[in-house]
């Protein structure tokens, strides 16, 4: 069984005079035939395919056309070429903020939003209390939401989100709202939904998380697909160091050959740190032992040797 | 269709509600004062007009009535609905929902408007010595038929002031053009025939014409208007339709 088959997706995007002229101004572009619409491709051949508990992590470069992938896979945009098949429900937690109504209350929101994710009005009045209580707004649930703070506007979204109990949950940049403390609550919380099963797709800058989640990897550049794998990681070992030097290696392998620099690159540096550690103690040692072991501790504990 | 009228029942609910509180922000005035509104409107039109058409035209303030009744819930109606797919544009671009679910909750919004201020139109034919009759039911299949036209000139103007903004000034001028041109005030039965049959093109005057010839001169109109208050009415829903189907996926563009 497949879950998410994409299929040479390629997807475009339109810019250029059509926003914002108005129709007086769009009549008289066209009868000076002075009207342009530029094109542009969003994603470019994207193939990749996903069964059922599978993790895929998508990274790459801001405006490489992540966000657009994730709204083709959850029927926001069509592909204008190849085919993306979809078996089951998706839940997208695309940019958590949006789409509240700042003038309605935080329970009239939660309601309005659980509405939008799909659920039932009955799940909803079962789980209302269980939204507020994790998102801590018992004290706001008749204030306006626009009087809410931005991180208590983010805590509610999340909490109505992770609710969610469907076949492929869509996961942009959604892994870090609020404060510290509520960034691990709602870390765990996403995480006890990642081990259920389900199928995800999970779009994150943050490369530690990709290769602690997920199961396999899809790297886009500008649209284009550098790679789909499940070597995470290699690819995550490659895609480092590519945003460090931001250029491809000029062969058919620019992954693997990434990889190796990354390693060899890490190496290094770990050669230094230990240098400069040694060096450190060696320091001390002669001007306090006590201090050189206190330091020795400290660097062991830090490294995690 | 019925599985997905019962998915979305509960999404449909829910921003009718939310379109609800928008529109009256939760004052006390505010439901009465949009029955207000059209009442004083009636009232300037009473007196400035009745010198002019009063004499001829029997029951004037029952006609005048009816036409201002018919022809504020078309531009209400339509006007909210313009604005309707646009204001929502966070949420249908974030999340996959049927995009005419916008629009719909925005028509129950005028619709239940229409509805207060029809209670009082029927208190004001009493008044003005009406005679209540069963023809009366027929009422029904024009104002079905004004919902439907509505909802599809909504989707039509809803589709189209996404892709340019400028429709509304445009369609500010369009109706007050329209206001003239629906005989509200006056009849048009002093004119020749060919002009009077040009009226029908004229969809909103068609809805008027058929409540006033039931109310005012208890009669059942033609096949003729029944038709054409069908007619419009498809013809809007079809475009409307059509439109948003052709442009579904189209729209995230625009916004």
């Amino acid at each position: 069984m497949v879950m998410i088959k994409a299929e040479n997706v390629s997807i475009r995007y339109m810019v250029g005079d059509f926003k914002d002229i108005g129709l007086k101004e769009y009549v008289v572009r066209r009868l000076k035939n002075n009207y342009h619409i530029q094109e542009f491709w969003a994603d470019r051949n994207v193939s990749f395919e996903l069964e059922p508990g599978d993790m895929l992590g998508i990274i790459g470069s801001n405006g490489a056309g992540k966000s657009t992938l994730l709204k083709a896979v959850s029927g926001i945009m069509i592909p204008t070429e190849g085919k993306m098949e979809i078996n089951g429900t998706v839940a997208a937690l695309l940019e958590l903020g949006s789409g509240f109504d700042g003038d309605l209350t935080v329970r009239e929101n939660t309601f309005l939003r659980g509405a939008m994710l799909g659920y039932t009005r009955s799940f909803m009045n079962d789980k209302y209390d269980e939204i507020i209580q994790f998102a801590e707004l018992e004290n706001f649930q008749e204030t306006q939401f626009k009087h809410l703070s931005s991180g208590m506007k983010s805590r509610l979204a999340f909490s109505i989100a992770c609710l969610v109990n469907p076949d492929i949950l869509i996961l942009d940049e959604v892994l870090s709202v609020g404060d510290g403390a509520f960034q691990k609550k709602s870390g765990d919380k996403m995480r006890t939904i990642l081990e259920s099963g389900v199928t995800g797709i999970l779009v994150s800058h943050s490369v530690a998380q990709i290769r602690e989640l997920c199961t396999k990897i899809l790297w886009l550049d500008h649209g284009k697909q550098i790679v789909f794998s499940d070597d995470v990681q290699l690819c995550c070992d490659a895609y480092e160091e590519f945003l460090i030097t931001h250029s491809f290696p000029e062969n058919n392998d620019p992954v693997n050959d990434l990889a190796l620099k990354y390693k060899k690159r890490m190496a290094e540096k770990n050669k230094k740190d230990c240098n400069a550690y040694l060096n450190q103690f060696n320091l001390l040692k002669e001007q306090c032992p006590e201090a050189a072991v206190q330091f020795a501790k400290a660097v062991l504990k830090e490294t995690s040797l | 269709m019925f599985q997905k009228i019962k998915k979305y029942q509960f999404l449909f609910e829910e921003l009718v509600k939310r379109d609800f509180k928008q529109k009256y922000k939760r004052t006390v005035l505010g439901m009465a004062w949009s029955v207000l509104s059209p009442l004083l409107q009636l009232l300037i039109m009473r007196i400035v007009f009745s010198q002019f058409f009063g004499r001829e035209i029997a029951h004037y303030t029952t006609y005048l009535f009816c036409g201002n009744l018919i022809f504020s819930y078309f531009k209400e109606s339509t006007m909210g609905g313009m604005n309707s797919l646009l204001m929502n544009a966070d949420i249908f671009s974030k999340v996959n929902i049927p995009k005419y679910m916008f629009l719909l909750s925005k028509n129950v919004s005028s619709l239940i408007n229409f509805g207060c201020t029809l209670l009082v139109f029927f208190l004001f034919c009493l008044i003005d010595g009406i005679r209540f009759h069963f023809g009366m039911l027929t009422l029904i299949y024009p104002l079905i038929c004004l919902i439907l036209f509505n909802v599809g000139i909504g989707l039509i103007l809803s589709a189209l002031y996404v892709f340019f903004r400028d429709i509304s000034y445009l369609y500010d001028v369009f109706t007050m053009l329209l206001t003239y041109v629906s005989a509200i005030f006056y009849t048009v039965d002093t004119y020749p025939m060919i002009i009077q049959n040009l009226f029908l093109l004229n969809p909103v005057y068609v809805f008027i014409k058929y409540w006033r010839i039931v109310i005012i001169d208890a009669a059942i109109p033609s096949f003729g208007i029944h038709f054409l208050c069908g007619f419009y009415a498809l013809l809007a829903v079809c475009a409307g339709a059509y439109i948003y189907r052709k442009y579904n996926h189209k729209f995230l563009y625009y916004v």
